[in-house]
């Protein structure tokens, strides 16, 4: 069994006028069926108010199905008891670091999660210490977090989450406010997680050329998974993408130009480097010529 | 018509072993009808630039000159300075109150002192221009999307009429139709009207695509002012700031050093494309 799984997940607000009268009902999340493996690296992309957000809440039991079932490792999250376990078991990192930083000092922060668990202190200062490592913030543990860049900040937060010892992390645009450099960061930090820690990742973005990495890719439409696949696989399809109001990285359109400018280019190219090589086979087949 | 720093610098706590220096002697000219990037990393100064040109924040030293009068003369004023140099914040949809879109976009022109039908004109002339559809006029502003609240703070701000205008980050946090909308918009503006525009991105392809010029913020120091193509040359060097050129610089550097005689100069995709087209098609 999965580490998250979701069957006929539906999600639905009602809309309520100023006087509470209901005006009509919004189906955010309609029908979803995910079964993600313990260490797999998922992206979830859609344009705004496609339901991301909302399937993301689920998972961290914040939101409850309106009909369908979500299990995070195997609990129901619609059973209040297990509340405590599923939100230990699938942490859940946000957009703004601002809003999720309560510490006045780097590992203080850090270790809030696990002292709210009622962990012993001698395990919380150890706990603090691999995931401030993991994320590359140790040498930062005794500033304070207001001094730190929008990159380090999200790298705090991640860390917050990794010390109660997750299984599964859900980071819902963590780098949407950041810079370039913030969001490097940041994405290498996630990546570490995912390949050294084995910790899984679902990693909710806009930015295209942040989920070349994953294992697999879900496309958020109205609500319902548009498209599914290797990134590889729904990069190739650029047309479709565009209809989704979604964009390809810089490169797989480079390489969609350049074939429909006659260049005899394969599908789905994600990086600068496979660009090169596949240019350079062109160069070798056309000398041979 | 233009705005001119000259030597401008701007200190937080001078003095005090916490100062900062937000803006460092910054020297520069931003002559009408000119769209400009403003890029840097978070905290090199941007925000802090774009605010002393509308005076929300008055330099430490330094003086600042809008069509040719110095706005820090005593009898200078502030308020037909702002009315003329629109700012858009980031996030500006946080800042719509009203009870519908139309009447958030008169609030702007109403508090210029104009008359109420001379404020509807000039906000229904600025909803028009941000290309938002007209059936949303009368909703509330907190019950349409993101990219559409996005574009009714605009619109609040165009309503003014300014001669300058100045986003900080219009497209944080939209999906990328929606970013491009935006810009296509911003720049439709621009060619129609002529407007001066200030745009402070993250966004390298954003900055490469629509700018005819860059100024590259650092530790409050203007590191490079040019035109994109210059910019984006001295990619490793923004790199070292935090900062990276457009993906296509990458590549076609990456090109380059495999022997493909390509422009690097190149920073859009069609731009990209076409220089490749080229070095190929000479090969053969």
């Amino acid at each position: 069994m999965g580490i998250v799984r979701t069957q006929d997940l539906v999600y639905e607000y009602i809309r309520r006028d100023e006087e509470g009268n209901v005006e009509g009902i919004t189906t955010a999340v309609d029908h979803v069926n995910l079964d993600i493996v313990p260490g797999e690296f998922i992206a979830i992309l859609g344009h705004n108010g496609s339901g991301k957000s909302t399937l993301a809440k689920h998972i961290n039991a914040i939101l409850n199905p309106t009909e369908g079932t979500v299990w995070v490792d195997g609990m129901d999250t619609s059973e209040e008891e297990q509340i405590w376990d599923i939100r230990r078991t699938a942490g859940m990192v946000f957009q703004n670091p601002d809003n999720q930083i309560i510490g006045q000092v780097v590992e203080e922060d850090v270790g809030f999660g696990p002292e709210n668990m009622g962990i012993p202190t001698a395990e919380i200062w150890e706990r603090v210490e691999e995931s401030l490592k993991a994320v590359g913030m140790y040498e930062y543990r005794k500033h304070s977090p207001n001094k730190l860049s929008g990159g380090q900040k999200q790298r705090v937060s991640i860390a917050g989450v990794l010390a109660m010892h997750p299984k599964c992390i859900v980071l819902d645009e963590p780098t949407a406010m950041l810079d370039p450099k913030g969001r490097r960061e940041v994405i290498r930090a996630i990546r570490g997680l995912n390949q050294v820690e084995e910790i899984t990742v679902i990693l909710i973005t806009h930015y295209m050329e942040e989920i070349i990495h994953a294992d697999r890719v879900f496309i958020m439409d109205g609500g319902q998974v548009a498209m599914e696949g290797t990134p590889r696989e729904i990069f190739s399809q650029v047309e479709k993408l565009q209809e989704l109001r979604l964009d390809v990285p810089q490169v797989t359109l480079l390489s969609y130009e350049l074939r429909r400018r006659g260049l005899d280019l394969p599908d789905g190219i994600l990086t600068a480097g496979e660009l090169a090589d596949a240019c350079e086979r062109l160069r070798q087949k056309n000398s041979g010529r | 018509m233009s705005i001119i720093l000259d030597h401008v610098s701007y200190v937080y706590g001078e003095g005090t072993p916490l100062e900062v220096r937000a803006l460092d002697d910054v020297s520069l000219q931003i002559p009408d009808g000119q769209f400009v990037g403003i890029i840097g990393h978070t905290g090199s100064g941007k925000s802090t630039l774009v605010q002393h040109m509308n005076g929300l924040l008055q330099a430490t030293s330094g003086r600042i000159y809008f069509n040719g009068q110095d706005i820090y003369d005593r009898d200078y004023k502030l308020k037909n300075l702002r009315s003329k140099v629109g700012l858009v914040f980031q996030y500006p949809e946080h800042q719509l109150f009203e009870i519908d879109v139309f009447s958030d976009v008169c609030f702007g022109p109403k508090n210029l002192g104009l008359e109420k039908k001379e404020a509807e004109l000039r906000a229904f002339a600025a909803l028009r221009s941000v290309g938002l559809s007209e059936e949303l006029y009368y909703q509330s502003p907190f019950e349409i999307s993101g990219g559409q609240k996005r574009r009714v703070a605009i619109a609040g701000v165009l309503a003014m009429e300014p001669e300058i205008l100045i986003l900080d980050e219009p497209t944080a946090g939209l999906d990328p139709k929606g970013r491009k909308e935006i810009l296509d918009q911003i720049r439709k503006l621009q060619t129609d009207t002529g407007m001066t525009i200030l745009l402070v991105s993250h966004s390298m392809e954003d900055v490469a695509e629509y700018v005819d010029r860059i100024i590259v913020m650092n530790k409050g120091k203007v590191m490079y002012d040019d035109v994109p193509k210059k910019v984006f040359a001295c990619y490793r060097e923004l790199e070292a700031v935090g900062l990276a050129a457009p993906q296509v610089t990458y590549i076609l550097h990456e090109l380059k050093e495999r022997g493909f005689q390509v422009n690097t100069e190149a920073t859009t995709i069609r731009e990209a494309a076409e220089t490749i087209c080229e070095a190929i098609m000479m090969e053969e």
